[in-house]
């Protein structure tokens, strides 16, 4: 019999789950969630081992309410989220100047708003034709890259996971104005970008 | 400075718009800024695309991401199951 430590809990794992058949039924899929959202390939794997493991502690805390995926998709999410937090609280106080996304922050004219020249919107073809344009997309995903960390993680929430507005402010401690700002400049900055390498 | 000259916050408001919900009078001024300014216009109908782009790209596109690696699996299903055991 292995040495187990008096004080340990003796756990007792819920019948609707199956921690052994994890890693088949759910990785794969916990991994692309994860490297949606982070494009990192090593940290969307820290993250599914760390996802399996708190899930292992858990345990007794699985309330049978959701299915099993939808439960390590939860806690995923949270990992997710913690670090989106601090990936950002580390760059907003140093405001990375060498970003080129950044750099070309004053899109209007100070006096009175309007569009400078270079940064216009120009016609850059037929929704139809661009949404089909495999190329077109590649640039969009490059774009996106280019994002500082703290951008891309408010705009990933807000339109891929549809959190609410207030959740986000509360997992990135951001105020209200400091959010509309970053969503304004994150497509400000996209779209100038797709513009600039697509035409 | 007025909304209808100001290319600033009318498209925060479109952004405003998009993602949550912006107020009556905001509405009109912004309906009245687009009816004057086809470069906003423009950068309505490309916001919306690039929104709509990137849900598509999250809800299909698979094919374009990596798979986890098997000995990665391997791992991590031994690990998982010494665990189960060191709790018996």
């Amino acid at each position: 019999m292995p040495a187990v430590s008096e004080t340990e809990v003796r756990v007792e794992i819920p019948e609707s789950l199956d921690p052994k058949k994890w890693v088949d039924r759910y990785a794969d899929f916990l991994f692309k969630y994860a490297f949606r959202r982070i494009n990192d390939q090593n940290l969307a794997k820290d993250l599914v081992q760390e996802t399996f493991l708190a899930g292992l502690k858990g345990l007794s805390g699985f309330n049978g309410r959701s299915s099993e995926r939808t439960w390590l998709t939860a806690i995923l999410k949270h990992k997710i989220i913690d670090f989106y937090r601090t990936k950002s609280s580390g760059l907003t106080n140093i405001r990375a100047v060498d970003d080129e996304m950044v750099v070309q922050n004053d899109f209007f004219v100070e006096a009175n708003g309007h569009w400078k020249k270079e940064y216009a919107p120009k016609d850059i073809g037929s929704e139809q034709d661009l949404l089909q344009d495999k190329e077109f997309k590649m640039v969009l995903q490059e774009c996106i890259k280019k994002l500082p960390a703290l951008w891309a993680s408010v705009f990933t929430m807000k339109h891929l996971d549809e959190e609410k507005t207030d959740e986000i402010l509360t997992a990135l401690r951001l105020s209200q104005a400091n959010f509309w700002v970053i969503i304004h400049r994150t497509k400000l900055s996209l779209r100038a970008c797709l513009q600039k390498n697509w035409l | 400075m007025k909304i209808a000259y100001n290319c600033q916050r009318a498209t925060l408001l479109i952004e405003k718009k998009n993602l949550s919900r912006i107020s009556i009078k905001e509405r009109f001024e912004l309906k009245l800024h687009l009816a004057g300014c086809s470069v906003c216009k423009l950068f309505q109908q490309q916001s919306l695309l690039i929104d709509k782009m990137v849900k598509m790209q999250f809800l299909t596109g698979d094919e374009n991401l990596p798979d986890l690696d098997e000995n990665f699996k391997h791992k991590l299903s031994k690990r998982i199951e010494s665990e189960i055991n060191a709790r018996r």
